[in-house]
């Protein structure tokens, strides 16, 4: 379908420094007539600054990009435009209160017509506007209504919106960053069908993702990343999962979780008919039942916003249930207070790292005690003891193998994985009796993930219960002893997770229900 | 703008309206006095509705602006300066030297904008403070240069308050006489005749409430039917969106502030040019911050800001027609007896309708965010 005469882009020597990192290091790469070229890599290795850069939103300082063999000087995302460049932002640019057509018009109002240069305060033509997005719609069989709100399209359907708006721009060369991130798998199933579609009408396309699967099925060629620089490129056809991740990480990684079969024992966590409302007022979680037994980990699995966030909270004493009871090592806890349900020996690993699990401007040693820092040793007829805290820190850093040249470096300086680590020590070297993790692994490079899950594990393995949700069905499946699927703030199954396959549970996440034994 | 908004912007007008009515019903018809409330209301909107657009523009485009009453009172300070100048210096005859100083006023407004525009759009420094700055610099500047000029004997003006060049006329359309030669066809009944002249008082407004209604449905049109307007919003709401689709978002936001200063600079204009022809210190007396709350009452879209400003016109309203029949306020009604209190209803409406009786109000979505890459 491609071959090397037919380079519609090539990027040669990109440089772009950033404060204290050297984003892109001498950068190469290029991309052929129709073909899906993958762009792989951790998080910050570089891939996001260099499709910025592409697109113009960013400056290089050195390297030279070069568009159907003619050099491209990007002073703004326009010039990208007019040379045919589009973009899907992981985090979708869509103005909610916008409609479909105002959005994809947006900056281009004009495009349609052959008098392009008239006043800006002439009417918007949105009928006409919307008749072509209707007619590109159709043509891949999108059906999006061009006077719907965009704020109330399901994030799938956004997407779509995205890549219209590309098409829109006539984008011969379209930039896809993380497009699989927040979608179910069918989402994704569908998305690389129009992926296809579109490499056959000619559309050639770069596709960002750290997620080793999908780009052994999606792409043409692989280019990976590792610390700003290229570490290499292959085919699919000559590598393989495991020695992608190598090349992403620069060492070997174990990407299966090795465990040994759970020994369940009595219910640490029990919760009956729950639901629980948001602060929209809607009730997000809806009747919930499930137990977790010491030594064992149930996960919850479902696509983000069907109330995990809400169950979440709700099972930590940060949320007030609507109703329904919540017993944790037998005793009632139900709107008790989070100190309440801590000091009954629940750790938690927050969703969010930076906004719920660390103080970001405190310091490692202050923010691993932010749990116990009201009796001692940590604090004496209300004072702090430095002694013991220091001591707590040192100690932690060591055993958790958190990096950082001291424990009184703030938070917020330390990366996301060691962040996450500091959390995971905190929560961990407490008496527990239940850890309820929560998307524990977002956005953490490969590294960091392989050793949460082996901390994870080892707490199950000490007759610890484990509640792990996620929206990544791999950590799911491959941590579980039993599932439970939640859609629409329901629990719509529970499952052994040696009985069910990555499909079974993508349909179920999607809201198709199995019959009930 | 929701109907539920609409429908208490109408009762609220009807109360008041209502209270003149029953007060002066003896004394007139009551759609002559209906006629006159309304005339007056429109009129003295004109600021807030002014003031309102001024902070609609900013507003949408991202960036906040409680300076609008700063911006306000320098442009009437300057415009009132530059129209005594061409007067009483340059001798020009009345209508140039007042066309002049309405220049002068929006071009004042335009430059405290700007001002405004590069503490908070390049420097990004938090856009209450920057809206604080223009207000405590507009009070300090005029009220300076108030006193060099006309208390201090080595000024141009010699320590004296120049006699003025007059006020901005009313515009006299003929719609009266319209009305009053259709009542003709049906033999000019007395009824007929009376709501002629009611409703052709409505209509015989000064230039500055004319071009506000008028920029009110323009504002209206560019804001949702024109490139300007859609650009202006989608950097209001999502200023990293509008980017990646090649808009300047810095350009956007510096013009739609410059142009909502300019409006407040008309509206300042009416102060000291169509409504008295004469500058007080802190003369705009808070009307920039009313309108500021007319324009959250009126959920961020011109008409609804302009309904909101009628509410409060009409507030002022009152206070200014119950003089004409004071004699006949029942004793009972203490509270409309003393005209400090009747003064004080436009005040007390903003803190009313502010603490959101009306239902929840959406600010554009990057309001007040500082746009960076």
């Amino acid at each position: 379908m491609s071959d090397e005469n037919d380079t519609v882009l090539k990027a040669s020597g990109i440089t772009k420094q950033f404060p204290g990192v050297l984003a892109n290091d001498q950068v190469d790469f290029d991309l052929r007539r129709g073909e899906v070229h993958a762009l792989l890599g951790e998080n910050g290795a570089g891939k996001s600054t260099l499709m910025n850069i592409l697109y113009g939103l960013y400056k290089a300082d050195a390297g030279e990009i070069l568009v159907n063999g003619v050099p491209m000087h990007l002073s703004s995302p326009k010039d990208a435009i007019k040379h045919g460049i589009g973009m899907v932002h992981q985090h979708f640019m869509l103005i909610p209160v916008f409609s479909v057509t105002e959005n994809i018009m947006l900056g281009s109002e004009t495009a349609h017509r052959k008098n392009k240069t008239e006043s800006v305060f002439a009417t918007l033509d949105r009928k006409e506007v919307a008749k072509i997005v209707s007619e590109l719609s159709n043509q891949f069989g999108f059906q999006i209504d061009p006077e719907a709100l965009v704020g109330d399209l399901p994030v799938g359907v956004q997407q779509r919106v995205e890549i219209i708006k590309a098409l829109y721009r006539n984008a011969s060369i379209l930039i896809l960053d993380e497009p699989t991130a927040v979608l179910t798998p069918q989402e994704a199933e569908d998305l690389f069908r129009i992926i296809h579609e579109l490499t056959l009408k000619g559309v050639s396309i770069i596709f960002i993702t750290h997620k080793l699967k999908e780009v052994l099925s999606i792409a043409d060629r692989i280019t990976v990343m590792r610390a700003g620089k290229v570490v290499g490129s292959v085919t699919p056809a000559e590598t393989d999962e495991h020695q992608l991740a190598s090349m992403m990480v620069g060492r070997d990684v174990i990407l299966t979780v090795e465990k040994t079969t759970a020994q369940p024992k009595e219910d640490v966590l029990k919760v009956e008919n729950l639901s629980v409302r948001d602060q929209r007022n809607l009730e997000t979680v809806r009747d919930v039942s499930f137990h977790v037994r010491a030594g064992e980990i149930l996960g919850i699995a479902g696509v983000q916003g069907n109330g995990q966030t809400e169950l979440a909270e709700a099972l930590t004493g940060l949320r007030k249930s609507e109703s329904g009871k919540i017993w944790l090592s037998g005793h009632d806890l139900t709107g008790n207070s989070p100190r309440a349900f801590t000091s009954s020996g629940l750790a938690h690993i927050p969703e969010d790292r930076q906004k719920h699990g660390l103080v970001m401007t405190y310091t490692i040693a202050d923010n691993m005690i932010l749990c116990d820092y009201y009796h001692p040793p940590f604090s004496i007829k209300g004072v702090l003891q430095q002694n013991a805290l220091d001591a707590n820190a040192r100690k932690l850093i060591a055993n958790y193998d958190v990096r950082t040249p001291s424990p009184y470096v703030d938070a917020g300086k330390l990366s996301g994985g060691n962040q996450q680590k500091v959390i995971v020590a905190r929560e961990l070297s407490r008496e527990v009796r239940l850890v309820i993790a929560n998307q524990p692994t977002r956005g953490l490079d490969v590294g960091s993930i392989e050793y949460i899950h082996k901390q994870i594990i080892l707490m199950r393995d000490r007759g610890v219960g484990v509640l792990v949700i996620s929206a990544e069905l791999d950590e799911i499946m491959s941590l579980s002893d039993r599932i439970a699927v939640m859609y629409r703030g329901e629990i719509v199954t529970t499952v052994d997770s040696s009985a069910v396959t990555r499909e079974q549970l993508g349909l179920w996440m999607a809201g198709i229900i199995p019959e009930k034994v | 703008m929701d109907w539920r908004r609409f429908g208490f912007i109408a009762f609220i007008i009807a109360i008041l309206f209502g209270t003149v009515v029953i007060v002066g019903m003896s004394q007139e018809p009551p759609i002559l006095i209906i006629g006159s409330m309304m005339a007056t209301t429109i009129a003295v909107a004109t600021p807030l509705t002014l003031g309102a657009l001024s902070g609609l523009f900013c507003e949408r485009s991202g960036v906040v602006n409680i300076g609008i009453e700063g911006m306000m009172l320098a442009a009437a300070f300057f415009g009132w300066l530059a129209s005594i100048y061409m007067s009483a210096i340059f001798k020009f005859p009345i209508a140039p030297s007042l066309i002049i100083g309405v220049i002068a006023a929006i071009v004042s407004g335009g430059l405290f904008a700007l001002l405004h525009a590069v503490l908070s759009i390049t420097y990004k420094v938090d856009q209450i403070i920057g809206g604080t700055v223009i207000n405590i610099l507009a009070v300090g500047v005029t009220g300076f240069l108030n006193r060099q000029l006309f208390f201090d004997k080595s000024s141009v003006f010699h320590g004296e308050v120049p006699h003025a060049a007059g006020i901005l006329p009313i515009i006299h359309l003929p719609v009266k006489e319209g009305i009053t030669a259709l009542c003709g066809l049906f033999g000019s009944s007395d009824g007929c005749l009376v709501t002629a002249n009611a409703i052709g008082k409505i209509f015989d407004q000064k230039p500055i409430a004319i071009s506000a209604v008028l920029l009110v449905f323009i504002s209206h049109h560019i804001l949702f039917n024109t490139r300007w307007g859609l650009r202006t919003r989608a950097v209001g709401e999502y200023p990293k969106a509008a980017d990646t689709v090649g808009i300047n978002v810095i350009w956007m936001r510096y013009s739609n502030v410059v142009i909502g200063g300019c409006m407040a600079g008309l509206a300042g204009a009416y102060f000291t040019l169509e409504s008295v022809p004469s500058f007080e210190p802190l003369m705009t007396n808070g009307r920039g911050f009313i309108a500021l709350a007319a324009l959250i009452f009126g959920n961020w879209t011109p008409i609804g800001a302009w309904a909101a400003s009628l509410v409060f016109g009409a507030s002022q309203a009152l206070q200014i027609n119950l003089q004409f029949f004071r004699e006949s306020i029942p004793p009972e009604w203490g509270f409309f007896q003393n005209a400090y209190n009747v003064g004080q209803i436009p005040y007390i409406l903003t803190m009313l309708i502010l603490t959101g009786i009306i239902g929840k109000t959406t600010a554009p979505a990057a309001d007040g965010q500082p746009y960076e890459k």
